[in-house]
C-alpha cells in the first residue's frame, strides 16, 4: 500500500494553484476569498457566515476535492482532517474583542464567538463533505512539513483511516496562507506523501 | 499502552492532585458566585484559581527567570513543576516532550488594558509554549493541540502515539485554560451559562459553569517501577470522530461520539469498565447527545458521572483534569458522585452516580465533545 498525495491546493493572496494548474480569478477590491467563492459557482450560503480562516480552509477544500470522485452526502468514517497553523483563530479573536472592548458598546455576538476556535474550520470542511473520522488542529510557530507529516502518519495509525485532508491553514492581518493536501492509501504509486513533497508544494 | 508516572492539578480546590481529590471526594465544589468577574457586566458562577495563592506559589519556584509570566503561563508551569517534583525525570533530556492542550491561552491580552506588560507575540499559543519549555530547559519544541473542548483527550492520544513509536521516553501533557471577559462573554452570548451550580444529566439542567485549571499528566512508554500511590494508571487507547453536523450545536444523534467510543473500546470487555467519566457540561443538548452516543454502544448501565459540578468546564484543561481525578478515584476503589445531578433525565436513560460508591473494576472511559463537532474517547485502566 502506498501513501500518496492524491490532490493539493495552494491558496495565498497572490496565488491559487490546484494540482499544478494555476487558476486566475477576476478579483474585485472587496475580498478575494469571496471572489473565489463566486468563481467556483458554489451555492453554499453558510460560506458568508464564516470567518476568514474558515473561508480560506473551506475554499481550498472545495478546490482540493473538485476533481476527486467523492460523494458529499455519504458519511465517511475513513476520512480524517488534520490541520495546523501559526495564529490559531486570532484573526477572528481580534474581531470578537472589538465587540466587548467598550463597556458602553458591549455587544458580544455568538456568531462571531463560535469562530474563536481554530478547529471550527475542520468542522466546516467536515460538515460540507460528511467527514466523520478524526479531526485535529495543531499550532506551530512556522510552517513545518515535518510536523504535518508526523501528525498525518499518526492519524493513519488508526487502521480504519484511509484518507486524510491535511495541511497548513493560516489567516491573519489579511494574509492568507493555505496548503491543503488530500492524502490517500492507494495501491498505485503516485506522488508519495513525504516531507520533501509537502515542502515542494508549499514553496 | 503508556504509563502515568505523575500528575498534578492546579484549580480552585487546591494546587495538588491530593487536595483536589480529597475536596471532590468530600463533595466540596470549587464553584462560586462572582459579581462582575473580569469586568464582565453580569454575575457568573465560576471556578477560579486564586490569584494570590498562584502568585505566591509561583514566586517560590521561579528563582532564576526574569520573564513576566501571565496567569495562564504561571498556572501551567506550576502544574508541570509539581508533577515533575514527584519524579526523578530529567526534563532537560531530548527524550522528553511537552504537549500543551489549550483553547485560548493568553487571549485576554487582546484587551488593550491587559496587554501593556507583554510583547505582542504573547497572544500566540506557540509563544506561551516556548516560555513553558524554556522554563524547564527542555530542548524540544512543544506540540500544541488546540481542538476546542476535546483538546485534553486529543493531547493524551498524541502522547500515546508518540510514546508507542518510541520517539520520546516521556510526554508531559499539560491541559490549561484561564478565564477572561473574552471567554465568559462568549459563552454568555450563547446563553449556555447557568447562574447556579450546573446540574449534569439532570432533568432541570440549564447550562454550564466555566472554570479555570492547569493539569499535568506525565506519561511514559516505560513502566514505572516505583510508582507513587496515584501513578498506577495506564492509557490504553483513544479515538476522535467528527459529527459533521453543526459547528456549535451538539449532534442530535450522538453519531460522532458513538464512533469515537466504538473505536476506543475495540477488544475491550465491557464488564471491566467501572465508570464512564462523561463530558457532562449540563447544557440540555450536550447531555442528551452523550446519552445517545453511550446507549448506541450498549454502555447505558455502566455508572456515569460528570465532574463539572465540582470544577466547572475547564475547556482545554478538562480532559487532563478529569482523567486525573477519575484515575485517582479508581485507585481508591471509588466512583465519585456527579455533583449537581439530582433527578437524572436524558433522552436515553443513564446510570448516573448520585452518591460516592465503591467499585473494584479496573477500567474507565473518559468522554469529551466540543465545538467544531469534535468528539473524543479515551480508555484507561489501573494496573
Amino acid at each position: 500500500m502506498n501513501i500518496n498525495i492524491a490532490s493539493y491546493c495552494r491558496l495565498t493572496n497572490h496565488k491559487l494553484e490546484v494540482n499544478d494548474i494555476d487558476i486566475q480569478i477576476q478579483k474585485t477590491e472587496a475580498s478575494s476569498l469571496n471572489d473565489i467563492y463566486r468563481h467556483l459557482n458554489l451555492s453554499y450560503p453558510k460560506f458568508f457566515k464564516m470567518d476568514n480562516l474558515s473561508k480560506a480552509g473551506f475554499l481550498a477544500s472545495e478546490l482540493l476535492l473538485k476533481n476527486i470522485i467523492i460523494d458529499k452526502e455519504t458519511p465517511k468514517k475513513d476520512m480524517a482532517i488534520v490541520l495546523m497553523n501559526r495564529s490559531a483563530s486570532l484573526d477572528n479573536d481580534r474581531t470578537y474583542q472589538t465587540t466587548i472592548q467598550d463597556e458602553n458598546n458591549f455587544f458580544p455576538s455568538p456568531s462571531v464567538f463560535v469562530y474563536t476556535l481554530s478547529n471550527i474550520v475542520n468542522g466546516e470542511i467536515a460538515i460540507r463533505n460528511k467527514i466523520m473520522g478524526e479531526s485535529s488542529f495543531y499550532i506551530s510557530e512556522n510552517f513545518s512539513p515535518e510536523k504535518i507529516y508526523s501528525a498525518v502518519m499518526n492519524t493513519f495509525s488508526d487502521p480504519n483511516i484511509n484518507q486524510v485532508i491535511c495541511g497548513w491553514v493560516d489567516y491573519e492581518f489579511n494574509e492568507c496562507d493555505v496548503l491543503l493536501l488530500l492524502i490517500r492509501k492507494e495501491n498505485q504509486e503516485k506522488i508519495p506523501f513525504n516531507v520533501n513533497n509537502i515542502y515542494h508544494l508549499y514553496t | 499502552m503508556i504509563y502515568q508516572w505523575s500528575n498534578n492539578i492546579i484549580s480552585s480546590l487546591g494546587f495538588t492532585t491530593e487536595e483536589n481529590y480529597t475536596a471532590v471526594k468530600q463533595g466540596n465544589t470549587g464553584l462560586k458566585y462572582y459579581k462582575n468577574p473580569f469586568d464582565f457586566p453580569e454575575d457568573a458562577m465560576l471556578s477560579l484559581i486564586d490569584d494570590e495563592h498562584l502568585n505566591n506559589a509561583f514566586s517560590s519556584i521561579n528563582t532564576k527567570q526574569k520573564t513576566a509570566y501571565t496567569r495562564f503561563e504561571k498556572a501551567a508551569i506550576l502544574s508541570v513543576y509539581k508533577a515533575l517534583e514527584k519524579t526523578n525525570i530529567d526534563v532537560k533530556s531530548k527524550k522528553v516532550v511537552f504537549i500543551l492542550s489549550t483553547t485560548k491561552g493568553n487571549v485576554e491580552l487582546l484587551d488593550k488594558k491587559e496587554s501593556e506588560f507583554y510583547e505582542a507575540e504573547r497572544v500566540y499559543l506557540w509563544r506561551s509554549a516556548q516560555l513553558i519549555t524554556s522554563f524547564f530547559d527542555n530542548p524540544n519544541e512543544a506540540i500544541i493541540v488546540s481542538n476546542a473542548c476535546i483538546s485534553g483527550a486529543a493531547a493524551q492520544i498524541t502522547a500515546l502515539r508518540l510514546l508507542q513509536q518510541k520517539i520520546y521516553d516521556f510526554a508531559i501533557v499539560i491541559g490549561a485554560d484561564v478565564l477572561s471577559k473574552f471567554i465568559i462573554s462568549g459563552f454568555q452570548s450563547f446563553k449556555s451559562l447557568s447562574v447556579d451550580i450546573c446540574k449534569p444529566f439532570d432533568k432541570n439542567r440549564c447550562g454550564l459553569n466555566l472554570g479555570e485549571a492547569a493539569a499535568t499528566i506525565i506519561y511514559s512508554s516505560i513502566e514505572n517501577n516505583r510508582p507513587l500511590l496515584s501513578n498506577n494508571i495506564v492509557l490504553l487507547n483513544g479515538a476522535i470522530a467528527n459529527d459533521a453536523n453543526h459547528i456549535s450545536g451538539p449532534s442530535r444523534t450522538g453519531d460522532g461520539l458513538s464512533i469515537a467510543i466504538e473505536k476506543t473500546l475495540q477488544n475491550t470487555n465491557i464488564q471491566d469498565i467501572a465508570l464512564i467519566n462523561a463530558h457532562g457540561t449540563a447544557t440540555p443538548y450536550n447531555d442528551d447527545m452523550e446519552s445517545m452516543g453511550i446507549t448506541a454502544n450498549q454502555l447505558e448501565n455502566i455508572p456515569i458521572n460528570s465532574l463539572k459540578g465540582f470544577l466547572g468546564h475547564t475547556l482545554g484543561a478538562a480532559g487532563v483534569l478529569e482523567t486525573i481525578l477519575s484515575g485517582v478515584a479508581l485507585l481508591d476503589n471509588m466512583l465519585l458522585k456527579s455533583n449537581g445531578s439530582e433527578n437524572p433525565e436524558t433522552i436515553c436513560p443513564l446510570n448516573i452516580v448520585l452518591n460516592n460508591q465503591n467499585s473494584f473494576k479496573t477500567h474507565f472511559l473518559k468522554l469529551l465533545s466540543g465545538f467544531g463537532g469534535c468528539n473524543a474517547a479515551i480508555l484507561l485502566k489501573k494496573t
